[in-house]
């Protein structure tokens, strides 16, 4: 049963400011925020208005398409500010904490013990819904549709990832409830991935198939996994939750608290002392960040990581389901013929007078640069030696751009997620953004078909 | 104040406007832009498509020196100036006098391909909006290296005007377009002027200007010689391989054709694929050619002769097939587009451009005909590539139903 993968197509990216392992406690941060964008294509309808006392697990608001699927607040405090933007969207929902946190209490409860639909309603009731996500869309899982599998990555093979073996050792009752909790749930197995050479807290548990793979990178995301074990196919749903936040699952469980506390990678070239936080989901950034210092003045703060994570400023939020913070210099700065001349100091998987193919195992120290402009699709066949999914990149991406839904359907756009992309746009000569084009895309079917 | 921050007040002053793009051209020629990453990944590799275009460049120029010696030389040998060259480093090749004859030829070519173009380019570009894109550095350079010497410059501006205008720019510019521009230039001048571009007289320069006199200089290629039936004009294999023979500008030396090969291969420009298999496309067509020969299905009183009974390994080194394959057919946007198409794709070119080679002795290189023509079949090739992974995709999730 257990199939193992070996992807031969990818680049592991390399970079300088790798975070050592030790876990600090990141300073309580005075507020916490959750911002729906990161909560894709949910529209929250709030619970709570402005001004309300809450405690950590309470519910804020609710899906507008599914009240079911309900949203809780990470810590107590108040409900300080509900920030809207054009058409009153909700762009963020502030809390300042309280000093200490008091939980609501769901109840220690047994998942071994339960129905498929009590563990589904617990999980809907104490917000920890939106931590499972659903493949085709890419989008929170929907609560009536079963999933034929359900997919977890035990290893991130991204650029400067957090290290899961480290990240969630000690952990392993609290994901072991959740993994049983999840496979009451599907029709199917649940998969976990693990990287072949590591010694990962969810190597041993219950109810659960196991695979092994290499760790280039794209091996990690949950994407290339599902494309290799147990693709989707057309009305079929797949469900991934991070290894990470299978920690908060568990812990619903067993202590009966919605305890969003995650480990943080902080990571960069441009941090002084990269290592790991302890902190929360929505916290703010500047918590970590300037608790560990920054070499430089010039940078951009990243929630997540340097493929898939977005821009913040320091006063911002960790994003829903970011578990890491990269600083990077910014690269707002011209380059006398940068276009031409020889490059040692940047990564390129060709070798027009790029040489970073000479020294594999260099960490370099990249900024944000474009290294170019944007232009049509010129170059073919670099995108699929980084691309290790069935899938044709180019030809996907292209029925994308012009909405052609039965073509993007047929080339297997129920597959893929934009992070799958995030290695095609990173070489990707023309400078187009792939993970855009495809988040488009995935959004067009999603109305479209649904 | 420094050239950088003059042209960065430059840059934010036009922007906006009209003129835009034309100073971006210029600007982003001279510094890589300060542009930052705003969707997506947030790190992006070091190529653009500047640096491609550049590395295509760089293969070429080994053709381009070599043409201009090339067509100093074929001028002074006819005229007597110079004795034979018998090694690729002979000084009866390299010297100054090969040089300025060359120079005086070539340069006019590559300054009207390049000023043209680019012109047509950057009114484009202005008109549409978008910005210059590099596609016609490359275009640029093809084109001289694959005219025949005394092409007029008048011609040759038509014919440039022609391509990129309706070889690209109607197809929406760099990345559109479905016809490999420098063969559509091609493909003009030679329908446009056939007399010109078939003639024998065209070949070394001046050949045209002394046609009737004495002392006349031939312009004749062993393309042209073989399919008259008139065997390899005294050139020995070793000259078709190094380039001592005559020919279009740059296509002649079959070695640095190669070495321009293995940069484009080496620094994954270019497909090493289409490459290979459209030498393996040619090769097959000659072997057929050969039994057929071998077979006594023709004999020497047929016109396909000549060119039928050419070993068909020799067919690499005469005519322009290796220049075609190396830097025309690799061309991305007009080619096949997927990995297994790029197989198909480059044999195909390498079987019809023989066929052609032999089956149409008026006109003998069919190498730019048969890419052509697969540039318009290069989606119909993808498409069905695509299908096998549609069909794989649809069959797993049937096997699934059942």
């Amino acid at each position: 049963m257990s199939k193992d993968i070996k992807i031969k197509k990818g680049l592991t990216i390399r970079l300088k400011g790798e975070a050592d392992k030790t876990l600090s406690n990141a300073p309580r941060s005075r507020t916490f925020a959750i911002i729906p964008k990161d909560l894709h294509l949910i529209t929250p309808k709030m619970v709570v208005k402005e001004g309300a006392k809450i405690q950590a697990g309470d519910t804020i608001f609710y899906s507008k398409d599914n009240e079911d699927i309900k949203f809780s607040s990470p810590v107590s405090g108040t409900l300080t500010q509900i920030e809207r933007g054009a058409k009153r969207v909700i762009t963020k929902i502030l809390i300042e904490a309280d000093q200490q946190d008091a939980f609501r209490d769901f109840g220690i409860k047994n998942p071994d013990s339960m129905t498929a639909d009590a563990i589904k309603n617990h999980l809907l009731v104490s917000g920890c819904w939106a931590f499972i996500k659903q493949r085709p869309y890419d989008v929170i899982a929907n609560p009536e549709v079963m999933p034929k599998a359900i997919f977890i990555s035990g290893i991130d093979t991204a650029p400067l990832a957090t290290d899961l073996d480290f990240a969630l050792s000690g952990k392993e009752t609290a994901l072991q409830a959740a993994l049983s909790a999840l496979a009451k749930l599907t029709e199917g197995t649940v998969h976990v991935t693990l990287s072949n050479n590591g010694n990962s807290p969810l190597a041993n548990l219950n109810d659960v198939v196991y695979h092994k793979t290499n760790n280039l990178h794209p091996a990690g995301n949950v994407g290339t996994q599902i494309n290799k074990i147990n693709p989707v196919n057309k009305g079929e749903t797949v469900w991934t939750v991070a290894a990470q936040d299978l920690v908060i699952i568990g812990e619903l469980f067993l202590t009966g608290k919605y305890n969003t506390e995650r480990v943080v990678t902080l990571a960069g070239s441009s941090v002084k002392n990269p290592k790991y936080y302890k902190t929360r989901l929505g916290s703010e950034v500047a918590t970590a960040v300037y608790d560990s210092g920054l070499n430089e003045e010039n940078v951009r703060i990243i929630s997540g990581n340097v493929l898939t994570g977005k821009a913040i400023s320091p006063k911002q939020h960790l994003g829903f389901y970011h578990n890491a913070i990269t600083v990077i210099p910014e690269g707002d700065d011209y380059e006398f013929f940068g276009w031409n001349k020889p490059v040692f100091d940047k990564i390129s998987t060709s070798r027009a007078l790029t040489f970073s193919w000479l020294f594999p195992k260099k960490k370099f120290d990249l900024n944000t640069n474009t290294n170019g402009e944007h232009r049509a699709f010129v170059l073919t066949g670099n995108y699929e030696e980084v691309f290790p999914l069935d899938i044709y990149p180019m030809q996907i991406m292209k029925a994308c751009m012009v909405q052609d839904l039965d073509a993007m359907e047929a080339l297997g756009m129920y597959e893929v997620a934009p992070e799958d992309f995030a290695l095609t746009e990173f070489v990707c000569v023309s400078k187009q953004p792939h993970q855009e084009i495809i988040r488009n895309g995935l959004d067009l079917m999603y109305k479209e078909i649904g | 104040m420094g050239m950088k921050q003059s042209l960065h007040k430059l840059k934010l002053k036009y922007e906006g406007t009209k003129m835009a793009p034309a100073f971006n051209a210029i600007h982003t020629f001279l510094y890589l832009p300060n542009e930052t990453t705003h969707s997506g990944g947030h790190v992006r590799a070091a190529d653009d498509l500047k640096r491609t275009m550049n590395m295509v460049i760089l293969s070429l120029v080994p053709c381009l020196l070599f043409g201009i010696f090339n067509a100093g030389y074929q001028y002074n040998l006819q005229t007597g100036d110079v004795t034979k060259a018998l090694s690729f480093f002979s000084l009866e090749f390299w010297n100054m006098a090969n040089f300025s004859v060359g120079a005086w030829k070539v340069l006019p070519l590559v300054i009207v391909s390049y000023g043209v173009g680019l012109a047509v380019e950057f009114i484009f570009a202005v008109i549409k909006g978008h910005e210059v894109e590099e596609g016609y550095l490359v275009t640029g350079m093809l084109v001289p290296l694959i005219v025949p010497i005394d092409i007029p410059l008048w011609m040759l501006t038509v014919a440039v005007i022609f391509g990129v205008v309706i070889g690209k720019e109607v197809f929406g510019g760099t990345g559109m377009n479905i016809l490999n521009p420098a063969l559509t230039i091609r493909a003009f001048l030679f329908f446009a002027y056939p007399t010109w571009m078939s003639g024998d007289k065209v070949w070394v320069t001046g050949a045209v200007d002394t046609v009737g006199q004495p002392d006349a200089i031939t312009g004749e290629t062993i393309l042209g010689s073989l399919a008259q039936n008139n065997g390899f004009m005294d050139l020995s294999t070793m000259d078709q391989f190094l380039g001592f023979i005559p020919g279009s500008v740059g296509e002649t030396s079959k070695l640095l054709i190669i070495v321009g090969a293995l940069i484009l291969i080496l620094s994954k420009i270019g497909s090493w694929r289409i490459i290979f298999s459209t030498l393996v496309g040619a090769l097959t067509m000659g072997l057929i050619f050969n039994g057929v020969v071998s077979a006594g299905w023709i004999d020497e009183s047929s016109k396909f002769f000549g060119l039928m009974d050419v070993v068909f390994w020799q067919h690499l080194f005469i005519g322009s097939i290796l220049f075609g394959a190396v830097f025309m057919a690799t061309d991305p946007v007009t080619a096949s587009q997927t990995n297994k198409g790029k197989w198909i794709y480059g044999f195909l070119i390498g079987f019809i451009s023989i066929m052609i080679r032999v089956f149409n002795p008026a006109y003998p290189e069919g190498v730019f005909l048969a890419i052509l023509l697969m540039n318009v079949f290069a989606p119909t090739i993808d498409h069905y590539v695509l299908e096998g992974n549609i069909k794989r995709r649809a069959k797993r999730l049937k096997v699934k139903t059942v």
